[in-house]
Formats: structure tokens, C-alpha cells, sequence
């Protein structure tokens, strides 16, 4: 369902996300600099950058937080311009800050993140069931949140991004914090939302977890470097790790 | 509005699980009105008075021993000119001087009046008043019974004088002043602490990239403070009514109306120092220092505003408790209707637009 016209070829294809030129300036300052890139559906897309290279500003006007200033772009099939209510029904949104209420139970907070999804009671049920059995977090449904351990919070938090089944989930630093096995159990929870059909948009400083994206780019400045597999990144870069890309493209000086 | 529900929900899960905050929003009024209450209008018994007899005569010897058999007064000292009056006070043992005005008896027999003089030290005005009060209906006493055998009745006319503090209204009235710091506090306060939260904890993010609307995000997160706000005056109400017997004159629906337009006024203020503010340690102290201290010493409350220096009686205009002191003292006291303040309820609309209206611009400011 989510249709884009390819700028290339002309032809239509079935992408998630689609900028063209997309900028965003804060007075003098261009925080995201003619950006364009397409996004499959059902692809894991690394998106990569030093702090402050306008990555947070790029993933909020794709999450209908900020009106670009120039450019175009379509998320899930709308326009950031014009249909950002649209957008925000059709995304799933996980930050690097812990994203869930602490004081409310596993159970409460995926009831109420189904609810202003607006999703219905019988649905809400549902989802939470299933939610609750793939985490396997039954023992632990009617503890508050806060008195679980982060690697758990954050599985949950994961899938309370997806309680309303987006096509698009973002993930800003997700795993921030998390210890490797954590990350690991994460990441395949990632790789299984990719298979039934959701697009993951992934930020992330860990370069092992870059390697896991099926497809990467890497900010620099407001614009986009390089773009491609980690493959075909570290053969253009002459590079052995993801590391060493990001590194010559982050501080060319070195 | 399903979504809505759900916000709401989990709003009351926050004031519920956290019992602290619970036991403030709903212990806190009542403990201040029982301190006030009690403070205010205790009954007062055995307090040292002093008498000045100028007459000596049976009438006043008999009402002093009235007086006195009372549980109220004690003597402390009998005087003998007007000079000691001020001595005796400044001594500060005493509470009330009683004076009988020369010839007492002949004047009551002959001309059928005659005068006592109240004189109570008002630094403590509650127990002035109170102390004239029982001293007025011990005399008043005496008079009914001397009238029942005359056919033209005697009067004894009481002259009060307050020492100190001639300016004693508005100090009874504090059931209007705490109502008003209550809901100041609680909707004021309490949301643009909640609100700041979400900001701090990260998940505000997480709620605008929903399709929830920010103003239907900003509207459910208070609702719950309107609803605990007018209990909370329900309670200081009901209290200071059937406890301390404040009389509510006026209509009580109407009352009640103007109760949640503050509250209203209230919450938009909260709303705008939470778009204003971006911690919940900031937020609280923008609420105490901005919000309590104004309402407490500039709005009439404790000071009476006619009291105050130009200056401060100009700021005084602009805090809206100022406005809704005076709205619900009106209705209790006077049984004001709509038509009798409706200017002060205008000006509660207006302030509760202004609010709004900058919230709306500052939020817009900060998304850009």
C-alpha cells in the first residue's frame, strides 16, 4: 500500500520512506542539508552520524515534529508537509530516553499506548496478551515498571512502539545502555518485526550493530556521506570494520 | 475519545500510585482549615481583664460580678483613673479593659441609657473580637432581665474600641483565602508539575509523535486536577460550613461555577509556566515563588489590599485570586449574585485566555 514514484527510474515502487532534498535550517544555522534517500519496505536502515551531524533533526521532521524548511518527503506514503497527522498513526517511535511510565505496570502501559492509538478494547486485549507472552514477561505483568531491569524496560518499550502495528518504527538509540546480551536478544527482536513486513529506521553508536542493518547511511555534517550496504561501504572506504568507515567519514582529519 | 479515556487513566495511575502527593492533595486542605478554624475561632476562657469603675454604683457592681461568674474573665486588677489603662495593657497580662462611664446608675434610671466602654488589645484581633463579643452578650443579658419589669426599657449601650489594629475584617474570612491557595496550589502547581514531567522523563516525545493532538495531550493531563481541585474546595466548604459555620449567603451553584472558572484560570496559568520551564524542580519553583507568595501576601488573603502601599495594591490587580477572593467573599458573605461580579468573573475569562493564548505561542515557538 505505501506507493512512491522512484525519482530515478520513474517507476513505482514500494518504499517506506522517500526524501528528496529534504533541509531543515534553525535561522543561519542548516542543521539537515539536502538529504535524499528511499527506504524499502521491510528493510533494517542504519542511520548514522556524530552527535549534533542532524540526525535528531531528520528523525523528527520524518515523525511530523518539525516542518522542513525545503525539500520533499513521504513517510509511510503521506507528506511531511501536509499529512503529519496521518504519518504519526502510521509510525512506531522508541527514543534513547526510557520511553515508558515507570510508575505504571508492563500491562497498564501497553493498555495505554494501545488506547491513544486508538485502538479498540477486543484489539487492546489481544495485543497485549501476545505482547506479554513473546517477552515472556507473565511473572512479572503486574510489577511497576521502574522495579524492572533496563534490558526488559527496553524490550517492552520496543514493543510498545509497535502495540498498533506501524509499517515504520524508528528507533532512536535503542539500545543505549544495554548490556551485549540485551542488545543482541534486541536486535532479533528487531530482525523479526523486519520479516513480518515493518520497516525499522535505526540510529545507533554501536558500529557492531551498523553491520546488522541491511542498508546504511552516515550524516556528516547535515548531509548524507555515504549510503549502502556495510558491505559495499567498507569496500568503498577500504575499510575492514564499519568503525573505520565512520571514522574516516566522521573526523577526515585523522 | 477513546483516546482520551485512555490518557486520563493512566493520569489517575501517577496521582494514585504516588500516596505521597495523594495525602498532600487531599490531607493538605483539610489540615489547613482545621488550623485556621481552630486558630481562629477557638473559644477563649479565663482571659485577664482589668475594670475602670467610675460610678460604683449596684448596677455596675452587678453586671461586673456578671461578668466575671462568666468562665470567660478573670479579674486581674481594678483601676482607678484612665491613665492606667495603657499601663496595664502594656503590661501585657491583660486582654480587655471594661469601663464604666461616671453616674452609670442615675444615667440608666434617669435618662434610660448609659454607657460601658470596651477596650480590647487587637494585636490579636480574633481574641479582641471575640472577648467584646461575650462581653456584649453578658450586658445584653442584664438588660433583658432589668426590662422585664419596666415599660420603658433601659439601654446600656456598648462602646467598643480596638487597640492596636483598628483594621479587623478580612481575618475572619479566611475560609475564601484558603480556598482560593488551595486550588492555586493543587491546579496551578501540581499541573505544571506533571506536565514538566513528561518532558524530563522523555516521554512528552513519545506522546506528540501519536496521533494525539498536543492540545487534547495538555487537556487530559489536567482534567484530573479539576476533578481533585473542586473536591478539594467541596471539602473546605463543607468544612468551614457545618464546623466553623461560614455562612454561604449567595447561591451555591453559583459558587460552584465560579470555583471551577478559577480552577480553570488556575490550570492555564500551570500550563503556561510548564511550557515555560522544562524541569520539575523549575516548575515548582516558578509555582511557589511566582504563584504562592503573590496569592498569600498580595491578595487580600492575610492583608487587606486597601491597606497596601499604591504599588503593591496596582500588582495586587494583576494576580487572579485577587479577583476571585473578592467573587467568592461576595457570594459566601454578602450573597452577591452574577450581576454583582460579574467584572471580577470577566476578569478571571481574561486572565484564563492571556494564558492560554501565550501557552499556545510558546509551544509553537518551542516545536519550530
Amino acid at each position: 500500500m505505501l506507493y512512491g514514484i522512484n525519482e530515478i527510474t520513474g517507476m513505482t515502487e514500494t518504499y517506506s520512506i522517500e526524501s528528496k532534498e529534504l533541509t531543515k535550517k534553525f535561522g543561519t544555522f542548516t542543521a539537515v542539508d539536502n538529504i535524499t534517500f528511499q527506504v524499502n519496505r521491510g528493510e533494517i536502515f542504519g542511520f548514522l552520524g556524530a552527535n549534533g551531524a542532524g540526525k535528531s533533526t531528520a528523525i523528527r521532521m520524518f515523525c511530523g515534529l518539525l516542518t522542513p524548511s525545503g525539500g520533499k518527503a513521504r513517510v509511510a506514503g503521506f507528506d511531511v508537509f501536509t499529512e503529519r497527522e496521518k504519518i504519526k498513526q502510521n509510525i512506531g517511535y522508541m527514543s534513547q530516553r526510557f520511553s515508558l511510565y515507570e510508575d505504571l505496570t508492563p500491562i497498564e502501559n501497553i493498555k495505554f499506548y494501545g488506547g491513544i492509538y486508538g485502538l479498540s478494547k477486543q484489539q487492546i486485549k489481544k495485543r497485549t496478551e501476545s505482547l506479554i507472552d513473546q517477552l515472556g514477561l507473565q511473572k512479572v505483568r503486574n510489577t511497576l515498571v521502574g522495579s524492572l531491569p533496563l534490558g526488559w524496560k527496553q524490550k517492552l518499550a520496543f514493543s510498545v512502539a509497535l502495540v498498533h502495528d506501524p509499517g515504520i518504527v524508528f528507533l532512536d538509540e535503542p539500545t543505549g545502555g544495554v548490556d551485549p546480551v540485551t542488545r543482541r536478544e534486541f536486535w532479533e527482536m528487531i530482525y523479526e518485526a523486519a520479516k513480518t513486513g515493518t520497516t525499522v529506521f535505526v540510529t545507533t553508536h554501536y558500529m557492531d550493530e551498523a553491520e546488522y542493518c541491511d542498508r546504511i547511511s552516515i550524516m556528516v555534517d547535515g548531509r548524507i556521506e555515504a549510503l549502502g550496504t556495510p558491505a559495499e561501504l567498507k569496500t568503498q572506504f577500504d575499510a575492514i570494520t564499519m568503525e573505520d568507515v565512520f571514522l574516516k567519514l566522521a573526523r577526515p582529519e585523522h | 475519545m477513546r483516546r482520551f479515556r485512555a490518557f486520563v487513566k493512566k493520569e489517575f495511575y501517577h496521582i494514585l500510585r504516588d500516596w505521597r502527593t495523594l495525602i498532600i492533595l487531599i490531607g493538605m486542605p483539610i489540615m489547613q482549615i482545621m488550623l485556621f478554624g481552630f486558630a481562629i475561632t477557638n473559644e477563649i476562657k479565663y482571659a485577664n481583664i482589668a475594670i475602670l469603675d467610675l460610678s460604683k454604683d449596684h448596677y455596675t457592681q452587678e453586671i461586673s460580678n456578671k461578668i466575671l461568674a462568666s468562665d470567660y474573665f478573670i479579674l486581674y486588677k481594678n483601676l482607678n483613673n484612665r491613665k492606667e489603662i495603657h499601663q496595664v495593657f502594656k503590661e501585657g497580662k491583660i486582654k480587655e479593659v471594661i469601663v464604666f462611664e461616671k453616674d452609670f446608675a442615675r444615667k440608666l434610671d434617669k435618662e434610660h441609657t448609659a454607657s460601658i466602654q470596651v477596650i480590647s488589645d487587637a494585636t490579636d484581633p480574633n481574641t479582641g473580637t471575640l472577648l467584646l463579643n461575650y462581653t456584649q452578650a453578658i450586658t445584653g443579658k442584664f438588660q433583658v432581665e432589668l426590662n422585664k419589669h419596666l415599660e420603658v426599657p433601659l439601654q446600656i449601650s456598648i462602646e467598643q474600641k480596638m487597640l492596636y489594629n483598628p483594621e479587623l475584617k478580612g481575618v475572619y474570612l479566611f475560609v475564601p483565602g484558603l480556598i482560593t491557595i488551595i486550588l492555586m496550589l493543587i491546579s496551578a502547581m501540581m499541573t505544571s508539575i506533571s506536565i514538566t514531567r513528561e518532558k524530563e522523563l522523555g516521554t512528552m516525545e513519545i506522546l506528540l509523535v501519536t496521533p494525539m493532538h498536543p492540545a487534547q495531550i495538555v487537556i487530559a493531563k489536567v482534567i484530573p486536577y479539576l476533578i481533585l481541585a473542586f473536591i478539594d474546595a467541596i471539602i473546605v466548604l463543607t468544612l468551614g460550613y457545618f464546623v466553623f459555620k461560614v455562612p454561604i449567603h449567595g447561591s451555591l451553584i453559583l459558587l460552584l461555577m465560579e470555583t471551577i472558572l478559577f480552577i480553570i484560570t488556575a490550570l492555564s496559568l500551570g500550563i503556561f509556566i510548564s511550557t515555560k520551564t522544562n524541569s520539575q524542580q523549575a516548575a515548582l519553583l516558578a509555582s511557589l515563588m511566582g504563584l504562592m507568595l503573590p496569592v498569600i501576601i498580595l491578595s487580600g488573603f492575610i492583608f487587606p489590599v486597601a491597606n497596601m502601599p499604591m504599588i503593591l495594591q496596582i500588582l495586587s490587580d494583576f494576580i487572579p485570586a485577587t479577583w476571585f477572593i473578592l467573587i467568592i467573599k461576595g457570594i459566601m458573605l454578602k450573597g452577591s449574585d452574577l450581576t454583582m461580579i460579574w467584572k471580577e468573573t470577566a476578569i478571571l475569562i481574561g486572565f484564563t485566555l492571556l494564558f492560554t493564548a501565550l501557552s499556545i505561542k510558546n509551544y509553537k515557538i518551542r516545536l519550530d
